[in-house]
């Protein structure tokens, strides 16, 4: 098997502390520094760095593994001017397939804090195309990271890894959207300017919601978290008047005893004439009576349900991030079967595969045409054009073979391969 | 020939229904798209069987339990096309497609005899009724699946265990109102149906209205109250949501023991 030479050298969130972490960050400014130091390195041939709050990664192709690592380590910590010893201990580093499937699996997200978060992709993705605008990458790093792209939108659509909420708002953003059809002509009440209240309002605001009210023991309170939500207040009193107008509701006092009955509800739902009700209880002690959930139409989640939401929801990318290894697996496979394929000999005798069965099928059409042909002559006819065909080849196959011996040697075998279309 | 396409469809619709299943459980893409394609063929060769069959009768399909039967299929198969171009409701194959399978499984053990259509001053007023019934049956099918998805959705987001159906289901809001369309395109129509037969009746045997033999309807007339509650109720009654969906599932439970009892 062809070796792809591929290394990664890095530290993230599990194997560092953030005090440490945060000394090893790479702004954009000291990446372009960095990049171009690595560069003058004649063990790496391509090089590309990400860095976010939970990661410092060098992915590398080098001409030799074991140097190229020792030299990517180094390179941090004298960049950073940290001592070796200090930091060799958190560093991991993996070569050939393996630095394929740390980015596989990186830039679909299991290996972040949150399995499934969405951001890291944008970091990976932002990462490549700095790299590609100061040119430090090349065919493979390309190749690898185009890939990884890939199999990150692959893992994405077809396993649920990044489809369920993993924080209560968000949880309860999602089961409004399991109950209304859109976001956008509903009507949120916030009863309480608790933080979690306003961070699921706000979450809510930008599925489209249009219209907040805001109801606060303190009537300040409620116009000054109003104005920041563009909502309107109401008088706390008022609230239960109103109450049939919201179709989300998010309460979150301080008060002792339950401030929504099952009866106020019910007169609420009636007012709606069933339209679905959703209350969000993220008070402790709780603010809503738990038998409005037995209400129809009307659905109650308390800071407990939220919580056991988010739970089942992390259990369940887990399973579905098992999901997501196997497709890595054979995406690592197809990788390696690309980097075998820039080797020399495989393109050579599929290209003389290719140009042997375009002779047989035009000699075959002609020698139809020809019937009055002795065997001998049709015997001739074949030995003239497998010759030909071996003249055409002979000197690109001499070349070729030469030029792979040098560092633009997959280049050849790239443009060899697309030219004669032997990926398909 | 016609044995051949009466079998093509019935398979594809057993296919279909299966790769709609798979698609609902393991979400591999690319099956939904293959499920889609089967009961197009499937609704291919169900379209011959009824030209074919009406070729040879030298009329419309409604003649017999058993034309009946196909053509039934054949129009919940359409509607379902229809409603998955639409409006995109990802996992309504499953629910509605297997009812289509069914109906033309019942069919094969139906006499494929071919009958003379009733020759009748009338005979207009029979055309109409089985083909007005057989269109709000279609949107009472359609109805069904949405209902069946509405329950599941709703015992999910009620009991707070949000199971894989969760994910999968649309909003609750939005199956409610596809179920109220639904039936707010059958119930017309079936009436209308219901109306035409009932004349029908009463124009042949001479009888009254009252002479209709009540063994035979009251599972329709159930059915019809029902989708009656649902067209009228949402506004006047607030009949929404829960509701409407379980009336649906039972309405075409009612209406499909009508039929067994009817034609």
């Amino acid at each position: 098997m062809a070796e792809s030479n591929l290394i990664i050298v890095g530290v993230n969130h599990k194997t560092t502390p953030v005090e440490l972490r945060e000394k090893l960050a790479f702004t954009k400014g000291s990446i372009e520094e960095s990049t171009e130091k690595l560069v003058g390195f004649p063990e790496i041939d391509e090089n590309l760095i990400i860095s976010t709050c939970n990661r410092v990664e060098i992915y590398a192709r080098v001409n030799d593994v074991d140097k190229g690592i020792d030299r990517l380590k180094k390179f941090i910590c004298d960049f950073h001017m940290i001592p070796y010893n200090m930091l060799d201990k958190h560093f991991y580093a993996f070569r050939e397939e393996e630095t394929v499937q740390h980015l596989f699996r990186v830039s679909a997200s299991l290996d972040s804090m949150v399995v499934g978060e969405s951001q890291i992709l944008g970091q990976v993705k932002d990462a490549y195309s700095l790299a590609r605008s100061l040119q430090t990458t090349g065919l493979i790093l390309n190749q690898l990271f185009e890939k990884a792209f890939n199999v990150a939108k692959k893992i994405r659509e077809e396993t649920g890894i990044a489809e369920s909420a993993v924080s209560i708002s968000s949880a309860a953003v999602e089961l409004a959207r399991k109950i209304f059809e859109d976001l956008e002509n509903h009507t949120v009440m916030l009863v309480g300017t608790g933080e979690m209240a306003e961070l699921a309002a706000k979450h809510l605001i930008s599925y489209g919601v249009k219209t907040v009210y805001v109801a606060s023991r303190t009537y300040e309170r409620a116009t000054a978290l109003a104005k920041t939500l563009n909502g309107s207040a109401l008088d706390f009193e008022h609230f239960k008047t109103e109450l049939h107008k919201a179709d989300i509701i998010i309460s979150s006092t301080a008060a002792p005893k339950f401030i929504i009955d099952k009866e106020m509800v019910q007169a609420a739902i009636h007012e709606r004439k069933n339209r679905p009700m959703f209350f969000i209880d993220i008070a402790v002690p709780r603010d809503i009576e738990p038998e409005v959930n037995d209400l129809e139409n009307v659905y109650l989640y308390d800071i407990d349900d939220l919580q056991s939401v988010v739970n089942a929801n992390l259990q369940e990318r887990e399973k579905e991030a098992e999901l997501a290894m196997g497709i890595i697996q054979t995406e690592v496979g197809k990788f390696n079967n690309w980097v075998d394929s820039l080797d020399a000999i495989p393109t050579i005798v599929e290209l003389r595969k290719r140009a042997e069965a375009v002779r047989v099928q035009e000699i075959q059409k002609t020698l139809r045409k020809m019937t009055h042909l002795s065997d001998e002559d049709k015997d001739n006819l074949h030995l003239m054009t497998s010759s030909i065909i071996n003249k055409i080849l002979h000197k690109p196959t001499l070349n070729l073979k030469k030029k792979t011996q040098t560092t633009e040697g997959r280049t050849y075998l790239k443009a060899i391969r697309d030219l004669f279309h032997l990926d398909d | 020939m016609k044995i051949i396409t009466f079998n093509i469809a019935m398979i594809c619709y057993l296919l279909a229904s299966l790769e709609y299943f798979i698609y609902l459980v393991y979400r591999k893409p690319g099956v939904s798209v293959l499920a889609t394609s089967t009961v197009m063929v499937g609704l291919l060769s169900h379209t011959a069987i009824i030209a074919l069959r009406s070729q040879e009768t030298g009329h419309g399909p409604y003649t017999t339990s058993f034309e009946v039967a196909v053509f039934l299929s054949w129009l919940v198969v359409v509607v379902y096309c229809f409603t998955h171009w639409r409006y995109k409701i990802k996992d309504l194959g499953s629910f509605v497609i297997p009812v289509a399978f069914l109906i033309l499984l019942y069919a094969t053990f139906l006499s494929k005899e071919i009958v003379d259509f009733p020759e009748s001053e009338f005979r207009v007023l029979l055309t109409l009724h089985r083909t007005l019934s057989v269109i709000g049956f279609a949107a009472f099918a359609i109805a069904f699946g949405l209902g069946v998805m509405y329950l599941i959705q709703e015992k999910q987001v009620k009991s707070k265990k949000l199971g894989m159906m969760y994910f999968r289901m649309p909003s609750l809001e939005s199956l409610d109102n596809l179920i109220y369309k639904a039936v707010a395109v059958g119930f017309p129509l079936f009436t209308l149906g219901f109306l035409t037969g009932a004349i029908w009746n009463i124009k042949m045997s001479q009888a009254s209205l009252f002479s209709l033999d009540l063994v035979a309807i009251w599972p329709l007339v159930i059915g019809w109250v029902l989708y009656g509650l649902v067209f009228f109720g949402r506004y006047r009654m607030g009949w929404r949501g829960k509701k409407i969906a379980q009336a649906s599932v039972i309405g075409f439970v009612t209406v499909i023991l009508s039929i067994l009892l009817h034609v």
